[in-house]
């Protein structure tokens, strides 16, 4: 087992480095001239040769890669090119707010949409079941922006219980972090819940299909320890993939919710960053997002091996 | 969706599958909403009463008038004008970026399956690395370096589509591609393309018309949510995701202008993911599988 996980992550580190090669490729041999874009049309030529010399723009391709991917490794993350301020500094005090929205977005729809999908097995065709498949179906055709001004109009506008922005979140006490999280993390929820309860639903009504399972319900074991004794435990390969490659989705999903509430983390950072070709600031957070994105891949395989005996001792 | 119930037990080989479901009645609204939304983007611009960039109403957020039924946005715009409009944009950048993105991704996918050895490996290790690259990061990348032009974004969206879409159909190929009759196909000397276009592709349309359905609705969101960073669709046009980011200031008053586009967006997505469910219904894939 310990031979699997090392591979996959060699492989997640490799998967890495080709997406350092690209983040970098993109941003950096497309077309547009850096110096012309920090010092404006109306500069000299002369200017702009300068700059160009001084951020080290001259030199070949090759090396300013070279020493780019040293410099991200070393934790030199250079300068940004519309404040001039270290890119370390820039990103340090946004990363922890995006991590503290993912993890409560993930806190509440795992657990949530796992339950309601099994609900949702134990009484196919009810009701209940089918109600819940259509409002997930909507809520998916939404996109998480539409989600999250509808949310801002319900709590925010129409009942006041919220704000509608969280440009300065407080942290430090509780009341203000329940304020200011509650719609970002709802709209998260929104987003991911029905990719995860479809699955959870599917996967528990594919086991229940096996004959073992219809031997343990004429020997007459109860519906629920059916459900989540015999069913749940060859169901859980294919939901926690899916569980993964949703979290893997928050990674993502957070850009658009950053800005939809104005919530000061990376993802907003990478959007405004992006709009002024902030090159280095682009760089870095699309790595962070990167590593996050395979982190997240890895640690599903991962668990995967763990709750699949089958996988477990392979050679 | 609804299937015979797990709770009862049933004798070996009863489940049949049907060839075509019957139309639902969600497939019907979904069908619908979808015919609805072509004609929008077909006739839309013709049936505007007012030019995209003409100012109508004086003030931010005028009320509907009769002379615009949907009252005016931010900068006394006619709000229905711009979205018959901007359906084009919605719809057909959606539906263009996924044509292509879909064309590539089945070229690859089928003549991967086919062919196998070390094409087939190459193909899988890159769409590996392609499929660990969240999409939005990808677009924001680009669009960084190349600025929001109307062929970047396409080009973009096409090519995010085309890894999953290789996936999918690289994996349903391999399943025919396997079958008598394509090997007789290949005795009888049939060229490669001959192979795939007449022996493979007709055994495969139904999972690949849920396929394409699913990545339709994915484009339509992703574009619409490119939009909204005001990284989509540049002023003075727009589409309905760009109308939602300029608007959303009326948000807060109930204006028109901001509802409405995204209502839009909704029923569109909705149309597809309906009509995705019902062309599924009968075959073995779940929506879920593929969604993003």
């Amino acid at each position: 087992m310990l031979k699997l996980i090392v591979s996959r992550l060699g492989l997640g580190v490799a998967t890495l480095w080709v997406m350092s090669v690209l983040v970098f490729a993109a941003t950096e041999i497309l077309p547009g001239d850096v110096a012309t874009a920090i010092l404006g049309q109306e500069s000299t030529p002369e200017a702009r040769a300068i700059l160009t010399k001084r951020l080290g723009l001259d030199r070949p391709v090759t090396e300013r890669y070279a020493r780019w991917l040293t410099g991200m490794l070393r934790g030199d993350l250079g300068l940004s090119l519309a404040t001039e301020t270290p890119v370390s500094r820039i990103v340090g005090l946004r990363i922890t707010n995006t991590l503290v929205l993912a993890a409560v977005a993930a806190v509440l729809a795992v657990p949530l949409s796992i339950g309601l999908g099994l609900l949702s097995a134990a009484y196919p065709g009810s009701p209940f079941d089918k109600s819940l498949g259509v409002v997930s179906l909507i809520v998916i055709s939404l996109p998480e922006f539409v989600v999250g001004l509808l949310l801002v109009l319900l709590l925010a506008v129409q009942l006041k219980v919220l704000p509608s922005m969280a440009t300065t979140p407080d942290f430090a006490s509780l009341p203000g972090l329940v304020r200011a999280l509650t719609l970002p993390a709802l709209t998260l929820l929104a987003s991911v819940q029905a990719h995860m309860i479809r699955m959870t639903r599917a996967a528990v009504l594919d086991v229940m299909r096996q004959p073992y399972i219809e031997m343990a319900l004429l020997k007459g074991a109860s519906k629920r320890r059916i459900l989540l004794r015999h069913a749940l435990p060859n169901a859980l390969a294919p939901i926690v993939n899916v569980v993964a490659l949703n979290l893997g989705y928050l990674v993502s999903g957070v850009v658009v919710v950053e800005v939809v509430f104005t919530y000061p983390g990376l993802g907003r950072l990478l959007v405004d960053s992006v709009a002024t070709r902030d090159i280095p600031v682009v760089q870095v957070t699309g790595m962070i997002f990167c590593t996050a994105y395979i982190l997240l891949t890895l640690a599903a395989d991962v668990v995967a091996v763990f709750t699949n005996p089958r996988l477990r001792y392979a050679k | 969706m609804t299937g015979p119930s797990a709770w009862t037990a049933s004798a070996p080989g009863t489940r049949t599958r049907r060839a075509r479901p019957p139309l639902s009645g969600l497939g019907r609204i979904g069908l619908g909403l979808l015919a609805l939304n072509v004609l929008l983007a077909a006739a839309g611009p013709y049936l505007a009463p007012h030019a995209v960039g003409e100012i109508v109403a004086r003030g931010a957020f005028a009320p509907a008038s009769p002379a615009s039924l949907l009252g005016g946005d931010y900068l006394g715009r006619d709000v229905l004008s711009r979205l018959l409009h901007g359906a084009r944009y919605s719809l057909g950048v959606a539906a263009a970026a996924t044509t292509l993105g879909f064309l590539a991704g089945l070229t690859g996918g089928f003549t991967a399956a086919e062919i196998r050895g070390r094409f087939d490996l190459a193909v899988t290790w890159l769409l590996d690395i392609l499929l660990s690259f969240p999409p939005i990061l990808l677009a924001l990348l680009v669009i960084a370096g190349l600025g929001p032009t109307l062929p970047v974004l396409v080009g973009t969206i096409a090519f995010i589509q085309s890894a999953r879409v290789a996936r999918v159909a690289r994996a349903v190929a391999m399943g025919i591609a396997a079958l008598e009759f394509v090997e007789v196909a290949r005795a009888r000397g049939e060229s490669l393309f001959s192979v795939l276009a007449r022996e493979i592709l007709p055994n495969a349309v139904r999972p690949l018309a849920v396929e394409y359905g699913l990545r339709l609705s994915y484009a339509v969101l992703f574009m619409s949510s490119l939009s909204f960073l005001g990284l989509g669709i540049q002023p003075p046009e727009a589409d309905w995701g760009g109308m939602v980011r300029q608007n959303v200031s009326g948000l807060y008053y109930g204006a028109p202008a901001a509802i409405f586009p995204a209502v839009l967006i909704g029923l569109l997505v909705l149309g597809v993911n309906l009509t995705v469910d019902w062309l599924a219904a009968g075959s073995d894939r779940h929506l879920s599988e593929e969604l993003r």
